[in-house]
């Protein structure tokens, strides 16, 4: 049996159960399947590539919830006229791995998830796929502030939280978060001290007593010598 | 990962367990001599510079975990560091109402491969304690028989710093440091308003060259994840390898070793190790043992080692083995620093560690705790990894969008966007790590009813921090709480109080322990003598942090190698003089 048809019997189940559902379709957007957990080439022992392996071998998010979130994490951090969003910096991926790689936040995630739905139905009638956006963010706006939000909706507001924390981290972690960022590292370099116009910028200057003593980038080459003293005399 | 496995060699010169700090550099000296050397390693080979092992300037999109911590690398996937505190199938035990926390590396460099590279000597009072204080012994040695040691692992090692003068930060042999980043210049201004010294830091990374052997720093910043061109140090890259080139250095790895073998008159005669590749056990034979596992481990080894002569556990007939279990101690706080946001950006990687540091600056005669804390800084335009836009849910209110009004926690959309690149490199915090008081009840001892996958008897551990430790980490907050909130940062989070014991972290955080083996000059209160050397069996030696009397509030892997360096030439004189 595929996905799609387990969908719907969970689906069909639900709507048995427990929610009344008006006007709502179990018809939903087919996205695409997250693709297989990337591997590291490197520096792996065999018990890591035992437990990558594992992820691998299972799917956590069904496609129902994948469309939420596709929906959800541009929501979060959209796209602008310089960047692109969350969705198109590859954060489904990213969510769909840290699922499986900690547990612990699987309920929260799931249970937040179907929370959208009730609450969608409850509030619209409809699935939170399908209202309009404008209702959609009512519905986050319930949520998305824990200072003011509602006591009863705490649970929702910790699975937003969550939810807000890894689409953040996945996108800033992407290397198109990464450009957004401005992050200038993780490339060799010699480190020669703040710029000085930052330095001015900020009213702090390198204090005058070491200025003989901060490493000389023309000198790191040079091999080091000490006298009796143990002074450097190279 | 390569291992080997050589079926009964010959009688070796000499058997090192253990290839970090200690085990590390003993090799390197005893090969140097000419040695015959066996390096026993519970784990396996490890070398940077092979791309297989390198995790050096990767992006975080390159782990799928985003650098997130694992338990077999607790500080992070892109770490070079494995085991962490929980290894599958080694387990430890904790006695109710106790706790301890224990971090081990198993791979060759152990955890050299895993520490923040800081390189503090030792000073004249960190030997004397017990005479300035009362509280516990004395070393009976001092700075001045260490210091030769200390200069030459200067040399050898490497270590960038500033000459100082300070009496008990003894200066060394320093490369030039680098220059500091910039919320280090601006927590300065909060120190500076309360006479706190802040120096630049003293780290084993080579900003200059040293050899021709290892590289010079392009402050990628990661030290973490071990340096392909050996630019920082890890016993793997900088003392194992090139105690293999001396050509008479077997190295066995993926081997547990289980016991210390002795003869009818109670002298080691080699080691006994389960291979983790065959799970079957084999045997090495030396003249001389040197036990370099971890204080832990070694402790764990000589208690294991049980024998008609040694019916207490190896040279144990003080009884004081396991026991002067201790750890530095350690807490910090964070804060945002409102006028580092929206920053300009440039590359702020710099070394891997901070760039400057405060010594203990003050008179203990005039608290309410025994012995003293350094200071180390964080912060800056580091790498994203996972983790990095967490937190918004409570920290929104203290960032400023372009109009200068502070936003609302939580939240979503351009907005949130925003803020969290304004907010990229604002974080600034600190961190103490201090001096705890050695003490027996504090110690670890081989728990009867446990046994690791290999059948040898686990340690459980018994420790408890006193007053002593509680009184220093309240202390050490309302001091970061001043320098933080006088250096113009906002304080996040609140200050643990009293009942979490001022934030105090549990014994074993700090992967400071020593202790367990401790020398001295009275075989009743000591395992060891001046030399490390066991004063119950003459051809045992040991050369971690169990030989130390007490942990100062330095980091002890500076020490470890200086005693593994001046134990190594105390070896090499008694066998050339038939001693053992």
């Amino acid at each position: 049996m595929d996905r799609r048809e387990n969908l719907k019997l969970i689906m069909a189940g639900t709507l048995a159960s427990s929610l009344v559902w008006t006007g709502c379709s179990t018809e939903t957007k087919v996205v695409q399947a997250p693709v297989k957990a990337y591997i590291p080439p490197y520096a792996r022992t065999d018990e890591e590539l035992k437990i990558l392996r594992e992820i691998d071998e299972f799917t956590f998010f069904n496609e129902f919830e994948l469309a939420k979130l596709n929906v959800l994490i541009d929501i979060i951090i959209p796209s602008d006229e310089n960047s692109v969003g969350a969705k198109e910096a590859g954060v489904i991926d990213f969510l769909e791995f840290i699922m499986k790689d900690q547990p612990d936040n699987q309920t929260l995630m799931r249970g937040g998830l179907i929370w959208l739905d009730f609450t969608a139905d409850e509030a619209f009638g409809k699935y939170f796929l399908e209202i309009t956006s404008e209702n959609q963010k009512q519905i986050l706006d319930l949520i998305a502030y824990p200072d003011t939000a509602e006591p009863r909706f705490q649970n929702a507001v910790l699975f937003f939280n969550l939810l807000r924390n890894l689409t953040a981290t996945g996108y800033f972690t992407s290397q198109a978060g990464l450009t957004y960022l401005g992050y200038r590292g993780n490339t060799p370099n010699v480190w020669n001290g703040v710029p000085q116009e930052v330095m001015e910028k900020h009213g702090v200057s390198l204090d005058s007593k070491y200025l003989e003593v901060y490493l000389k980038p023309e000198e790191r080459d040079i091999t080091a010598q000490w006298d009796d003293n143990g002074n450097l005399i190279t | 990962m390569s291992f080997q496995i050589k079926e009964q060699p010959n009688l070796y010169d000499v058997i090192i367990v253990g290839s970090g700090a200690g085990g590390g550099m003993a090799a390197k000296i005893l090969s140097e001599a000419g040695l015959s050397i066996a390096v026993v390693e519970a784990g396996g080979d490890f070398d940077p510079a092979k791309e297989e092992d390198r995790t050096q300037l990767r992006w975080p999109w390159e782990s799928p975990r985003r650098g997130a911590g694992t338990r077999i690398r607790p500080f992070g996937d892109f770490d070079a560091a494995i085991g962490g505190w929980d290894i599958e199938g080694e387990p430890y035990t904790v006695a109710e109402g106790s706790s301890f926390d224990w971090f081990r590396s198993r791979m060759v460099g152990g955890r050299t491969n895993h520490w923040g590279r800081i390189s503090l000597r030792f000073g004249p009072n960190d030997f004397k304690r017990g005479d300035i204080d009362g509280l516990g012994e004395s070393w009976p040695i001092g700075y001045e028989d260490v210091k030769p040691y200390y200069d030459k692992v200067d040399k050898l090692i490497g270590v960038f710093g500033s000459k100082e003068g300070i009496y008990n930060e003894p200066d060394g042999l320093f490369l030039p440091p680098p220059k500091p980043r910039l919320h280090e210049m601006m927590l300065k201004r909060g120190t500076d308003k309360m006479n706190i010294p802040v120096i630049p830091s003293r780290l084993s990374i080579l900003t200059k060259r040293i050899n021709n052997e290892r590289g010079v720093c392009f402050f990628c910043s990661q030290c973490n994840r071990a340096c392909q061109i050996y630019a920082d140090f890890s016993s793997g890259t900088c003392l194992i390898k090139p105690a293999q080139k001396n050509g008479k250095v077997d190295l066995y790895t993926y081997a547990m070793v289980r016991k210390v073998t002795t003869d009818s008159e109670g002298l080691a005669t080699g080691v006994s190790f389960i291979s983790k590749i065959d799970m079957k056990e084999h045997k090495l034979t030396a003249k001389v043992v040197v036990l370099g596992a971890s204080a832990c481990e070694s402790a764990r080894i000589m208690l294991n080692s049980k024998s008609s002569q040694h019916p207490n556990g190896l040279a144990n007939g003080s009884g004081v083995v396991g026991h002067y279990l201790h750890d530095s101690t350690g807490t910090g706080r964070a804060a945002i620093m409102p006028a580092l946001q929206n920053r300009d950006r440039y590359n702020e990687d710099g070394v891997g560690g901070m760039h400057v540091y405060t010594p203990w600056w003050l008179d203990n005669k005039k608290l309410n705790f025994a012995r003293g804390y350094h200071i180390e800084y964080w912060g800056g335009m580091g790498m994203p990894s996972y983790g990095t836009g967490f937190g918004m849910d409570t920290m929104r209110q203290y960032i400023k969008d372009e109009f200068g009004n502070v936003g609302t926690n939580g939240g979503y959309g351009p907005g949130l966007k925003k803020d969290i690149r304004s907010y990229f490199g604002s974080m600034v915090g600190m961190s103490g790590r201090g001096e705890s008081i050695p003490k027996y009840e504090n110690f670890c001892e081989i728990d009867p009813n446990t046994f690791d996958k290999f059948g040898i008897p686990v340690l459980k551990f018994h420790y408890k921090w006193t007053e002593q430790e509680v009184n220093q980490a309240k202390h050490m907050h309302d001091t970061f709480e001043e320098i933080l909130t006088k250096s113009g940062a906002i304080l996040l989070g609140s200050k643990p109080g009293k009942d979490t014991q001022y934030g105090l972290q549990a014994p074993g955080r700090i992967i400071h322990e020593v202790g367990t083996i401790r020398m001295g000059n009275d075989p009743k209160k000591s395992a060891l003598n001046s030399n490390c050397q066991a004063h119950e069996c003459k051809n045992l030696f040991v050369v971690d942090g169990g030989s130390f009397v007490s942990q100062a509030d330095k980091n002890p892997t500076w020490t470890i190698m200086a005693l593994a360096w001046r134990t190594s030439e105390y070896i090499i004189k008694e066998l050339s003089q038939k001693n053992i």
